[in-house]
């Protein structure tokens, strides 16, 4: 919140919910009072569970997702050995507003709560949401009981395959929320531009029947981003009707996952390949080519993709191009921001990428 | 190749593929080129949304090489987008700029034209789209669509031409049906997109989902529950430097005919059979069609006198700079319609708009019946008052419904209160620029959000007969205070115990 804030603050030490959920109430109505341009945002509730130890880390996340925010986020910061509830309330607005305009008012509720909480976790976090508002639970360090203990109460989650350790266990715990709960993944989220520019790529007329023509799908990836990979060709899979099974995968710096999956009329050669020069989670590039003769290669580079276009054959039939599809790179933060976007939007095709995922994972 | 009669690939994703386009601005050294068009396209390019391929050409009369036009458009850019600049994209995009400088009307200037669309097709490797963005001097619509048809450039059968014309389209009637018929002997109607640039607005678009998404809104839009609408568009600004625009558009040119009547288009229609482009037009067009021009004793102008906005005293029209002193352009317009259909039948319809008023505020207020018995006593209170929607467009974008409900106490007395739902409150999302919204769905060949040929045509029926009844009469024209709620005698135009709204 640019321009300053003004902040109402409520703390208590070996508190309630109950307590908390009335000193919020008192925040809102102090800061309506002092300006009646304040008004309570209403979007979403966000519910985070986080390590004490880096809660401010995420804190830092959290205040630069950009215009993409919830309106109230409960904090439950997780201490070990910790028997009592701790919490601070804070109602923060613009110090600067316009006459006759109204000012968004954020609220956020740090519980600092113990091990021993986690399993019933949702009667501490229900009276602190708002009703009537989606709720979505964020546990960037794991806690897994935590967010079971909340499914009940919630309609979406926000992971991040790739954070997870094990790619197999990243997968399979997506698709087990996903029956219950929305689940934006960001590791799906990092993959849009290139859908979208694949979708676009084959999207005239003259040029979408190569889509059945595929013959090979080449993906590099961050090490540690296989699970963005297997999701994207998953979501060739299940778009385009492939029969998939599980790839060879081949450890080491520059892994590999190799396999075919069967389209209708041909093989698809799939190849994944760990890239250890990338810094930052999701794709380098990917790689389609068509029975057609015409190869299509994007690569992450400034400005935008970079475009490396071929079709096969004789004299002017053949072509080889290169060119940059504009787009600015929306980093880490705004991949949070995205994820916070998208959780009051549905995309009806990442399930499907999913369980595609899963089987290429094997 | 196996033929695909859709892409299998869009579905779930936002951004729809646009096809690889060249995009042509005529008058991209002009005010609204800066302002407006190049920061949109900007802003499009950071977002991922213009096509894979997609290049710029300028054109305008004033001799300069591409690389001065692109650093003038990265000035702009830089001084007029909605978000800082990211550097790269911003190099990317206007690395490959071209401008070809001209006089409109001069045929040299379509040969060079031509050279550098073919340029850039050839790179391409394919014919890329072609869409030309009129954002020039109307005078210039026609000269340069059949220049542009005169060297075969409207015309491609490998791809879509498209052209995008600014506003005003005409300023009379005869005036809007010859450009109609200039611009249709070269182009198909399914290649002009004309822009009012309010139906690029997320709010105005937004009365679409607030009429067809809702069930218990729309039994009640019609006679038997509405008593009646008003429709109002008022700015605390005067006419600035417009002067020399603005004294021969007034009011009623400037905003009512196009805008403020796309309001009102888009309040009374019924639900079309589907969103396309041609359904929604056509329901729009029925309901212009069904409003008669109104009489003398229907419409009211005033210009604004000397005032106060803002604690600061501000000079009347008339000593605006360059503005004629014997001048009668009104700076203030306000209309009684009538849609004379089934469902609108007896139901008046005010429109306002004026410069120099109270504040900014864009906003269609509907007033219920009053309930048909008054059982609570009005003693000590306001009292029952009827039901107003005001479904604001600018600023505080937003719904809001009057109530009546008891006051605490022991007796019961009634008094209005409010129900809001406000966009920024509950979206916080930034709404892209009207200007970002059309150049992709004219790049798109979305027409939804244009004017339709008969459309623009039907506004005109309505506004012509003022235009010309008001260019008769040379008498000065009745003055309100600058910062005031408009002048008095626009009550005269309320029918029975109507009321304007406070502005």
């Amino acid at each position: 919140m640019p321009g300053g804030t003004i902040d109402g603050v409520w703390r208590e030490r070996n508190t309630s919910p109950a307590a908390i959920a009335e000193a919020m109430g008192r925040l809102l109505i102090e800061a309506h009072e002092t300006n009646r341009a304040y008004v309570p945002a209403r979007v979403m509730n966000l519910v985070c569970i986080v390590d004490k130890a880096w809660s401010g880390e995420i804190a830092n996340r959290l205040r630069n997702v950009g215009r993409y925010h919830p309106s109230r986020t409960v904090v439950c910061a997780v201490e070990d050995y910790r028997t009592t509830l701790d919490a601070v309330a804070t109602v923060a607005g613009p110090a600067d507003t316009r006459p006759g305009g109204f000012a968004v008012l954020r609220e956020t509720v740090v519980v600092t709560c113990g091990p021993r909480h986690l399993a019933h976790l949702d009667t501490i976090v229900d009276p602190l949401v708002v009703t009537d508002l989606p709720t979505m639970i964020w546990a960037p360090h794991g806690h897994p009981e935590a967010v079971d203990a909340l499914r009940s109460m919630s309609q979406i989650v926000l992971l991040d395959s790739v954070a997870e350790p094990d790619l197999d266990d990243a997968l399979h715990r997506s698709w087990d929320l996903s029956s219950e709960l929305y689940v934006v993944d960001l590791a799906w989220l990092r993959s849009t531009p290139w859908r979208e520019r694949i979708a676009a790529t084959f999207d005239p007329a003259t040029v979408r029947g190569d889509l059945n023509l595929l013959s090979h799908v080449g993906v590099r990836h961050h090490p540690e981003s296989a699970a963005a990979a297997l999701l994207l060709v998953g979501w060739l899979a299940s778009r385009l009707d492939w029969e998939v099974g599980a790839l060879l995968t081949r450890d080491g710096p520059a892994a590999t996952r190799t396999g075919k999956a069967h389209a209708r009329r041909q093989d698809v050669a799939i190849e994944l390949e760990a890239d250890p020069t990338m810094t930052v989670p999701g794709l380098s590039g990917v790689a389609l080519a068509a029975a057609s003769g015409r190869a299509l290669r994007l690569d992450r580079g400034t400005g935008g993709l970079r475009v490396h276009y071929r079709r096969s054959g004789r004299g002017h039939d053949a072509v080889e191009r290169e060119w940059t599809i504009l787009g600015a790179s929306r980093g880490e933060a705004g991949i949070l921001g995205e994820g916070i976007r998208q959780a009051l939007l549905r995309d009806p095709t990442y399930k499907p990428a999913l369980e595609a995922a899963l089987r290429l994972a094997g | 190749m196996t033929e695909l009669a859709e892409n299998p690939l869009v579905k779930g994703l936002e951004r729809l593929p646009v096809h690889p386009t060249t995009l042509v601005i005529f008058g991209a050294t002009g005010d609204l080129a800066k302002r407006k068009l190049l920061p949109a396209l900007y802003n499009l390019a950071h977002e991922g949304s213009l096509p894979e391929r997609f290049h710029l050409i300028g054109v305008s009369r004033r001799e300069k090489g591409h690389e001065d036009f692109a650093r003038e458009a990265e000035e702009a850019i830089r001084a007029f987008s909605r978000r800082e600049p990211d550097e790269k994209v911003l190099e990317e995009l206007l690395k490959e700029v071209k401008y070809v400088p001209g006089t409109f009307d001069d045929t040299k200037l379509y040969g060079r034209l031509k050279e550098e669309l073919s340029a850039f097709d050839e790179a391409a490797g394919q014919p890329l789209n072609r869409a030309f963005y009129l954002s020039t001097a109307p005078e210039f619509f026609p000269v340069i669509i059949e220049s542009l048809g005169n060297a075969g450039l409207t015309r491609d059968e490998r791809a879509e031409v498209r052209v995008i014309i600014e506003k005003p389209f005409g300023t009379t009637l005869e005036e809007a049906r010859d450009l109609n018929r200039r611009v249709l002997s070269v182009l198909d109607e399914h290649q002009v997109f004309r822009i009012d640039h309010y139906l690029g607005k997320e709010t105005v678009q937004n009365m679409l989902a607030f009429r067809f998404a809702n069930s218990m809104f729309e039994p009640l839009f019609n006679r038997n529950y509405v008593d009646n609408v008003q429709i109002t568009a008022a700015e605390d600004i005067g006419i600035g430097s417009r002067a020399g625009y603005y004294d021969n558009a007034g009011a009623l040119r400037d905003l009512v005919q196009n805008h403020m009547l796309q309001l009102l288009t888009l309040l009374c229609m019924e639900p079309p059979v589907d969103f396309s482009a041609d359904e929604v037009r056509s329901e729009k067009v029925k309901v212009l069609r069904a409003i008669p021009p109104p009489g003398p004793d229907a419409v009211f102008r005033a210009q604004y006198g000397p005032g106060a906005v803002g604690g600061e005293e501000v000079p009347g029209y008339l000593q605006e700079e360059n503005v004629p002193p014997d001048s009668t352009t009104e700076t203030y317009a306000a209309l009684r319609l009538h849609v004379e259909n089934w469902r609108w039948a007896g139901v008046p319809v005010y429109l306002r708009t004026g410069k120099r008023l109270a504040r900014k505020v864009t906003e269609i207020a509907i007033t219920m019946k009053p309930v048909p018995h008054h059982a609570f006593g009005e003693e000590g209170s306001i009292g029952v008052r009827p039901n107003q929607l005001i479904l604001t467009i600018q600023p505080n974008e937003g719904v809001a419904l009057s109530l009546g409900a008891k006051i605490p106490g022991n007796r019961m007395r009634i008094r209005p209160v409010n129900m809001e739902f406000l966009y920024g409150t509950t979206f916080m999302s930034q709404s892209p620029e009207a200007y970002e919204r059309l150049i992709m769905d004219a790049m798109r060949g979305d027409a939804t959000l244009f004017t339709r040929n008969d459309e623009v045509e039907a506004q005109w029926r309505i506004i012509d007969p003022i235009v010309q009844m008001w260019a008769q009469d040379k008498t000065p024209l009745p003055q309100y205070e600058a910062g005031s709620q408009g002048p008095e005698e626009a009550n005269n135009l309320l029918l029975g115990d109507d009321r304007w709204r406070a502005i």
